[in-house]
């Protein structure tokens, strides 16, 4: 036995702690997970609207979304979803080996958050109807 | 090398099916993009044709499947890193499975009727 006992459990200073740029793209991938995950019931539902043969569905499917807070909902699940993807994408390259490196792997975070956010944008136009 | 084993195996199967199933579903995304931008949406009509079509319907099986499974296994380990009371945990191990089928019996009756 070591003289030093480890004390246990061990209180981490969150707010202290700094991460890398991969950290905190890590990070969001559970979040932005989580988030969908959440958020699963709405666009489920949002589907089978868009999918419905009456006319009522037709209607509901546009009250709903026009309605602001709604489509706030869905930007931030387009964020979310383009991010799991661009973030599981690395993921993947980086079990085969593709980018292990630490530069490397910095430049991927970043490639990540930058195409995510840029196609958030591009595709969130869109949604909220600019073009 | 003093190694605590603590079950039978380590999370590969988990593991390995989070990778797959995230494949089909980044395979569907990139499919299905590419058919939005043909027009498979530009009318409400055009996007139910489309989605009754009988590959269409096979593949979006497929995806719904694979995001109710890639979702367990991702939920499943959320709850595992922070919840740890056995109790709470194994309620949510539940509450997030029974959730999950439920919505994969949903979406793929929204699908399988068109």
């Amino acid at each position: 036995m070591p003289a030093m006992t480890k004390q246990r459990p061990k209180h981490l200073a969150l707010h202290q702690i700094r991460l890398p740029l991969a950290g905190y793209a890590s990070i969001l991938h559970r979040v932005s997970g989580a988030g969908l995950f959440l958020m699963l019931p709405l666009l489920i539902w949002l589907l089978q609207l868009s999918l419905g043969s009456t006319q009522e569905s037709a209607a509901m499917f546009s009250a709903i979304t026009g309605n602001l807070l709604v489509k706030l909902i869905l930007l931030g699940l387009l964020w979310a979803f383009l991010h799991h993807f661009c973030m599981g994408i690395r993921i993947l390259l980086i079990d085969i080996h593709i980018g292990v490196e630490k530069e490397q792997a910095h430049a991927s975070a970043v490639a990540v958050m930058v195409v995510s956010l840029a196609l958030t944008l591009i595709f969130g136009l869109k949604l909220l109807g600019a073009y | 090398m003093n190694r605590l084993v603590v079950g039978a195996h380590y999370g590969l199967k988990d593991w390995l099916a989070q990778r797959i199933t995230g494949v089909i579903m980044a395979v569907y995304t990139l499919l299905m993009f590419a058919a939005v931008l043909g027009g498979a949406a530009a009318s409400r009509e055009a996007w139910q044709a489309f989605m009754g079509n009988g590959f269409i319907r096979f593949i979006s099986f497929l995806f719904i499947v694979s995001l109710c499974y890639h979702a367990w296994v991702g939920v499943r380990d959320i709850w595992m890193d922070y919840m740890n009371s056995a109790a709470v945990r194994v309620t949510l191990h539940v509450l997030t499975l029974l959730a999950l089928v439920g919505y994969a019996g949903w979406a793929v009756q929204i699908i399988w009727r068109l």
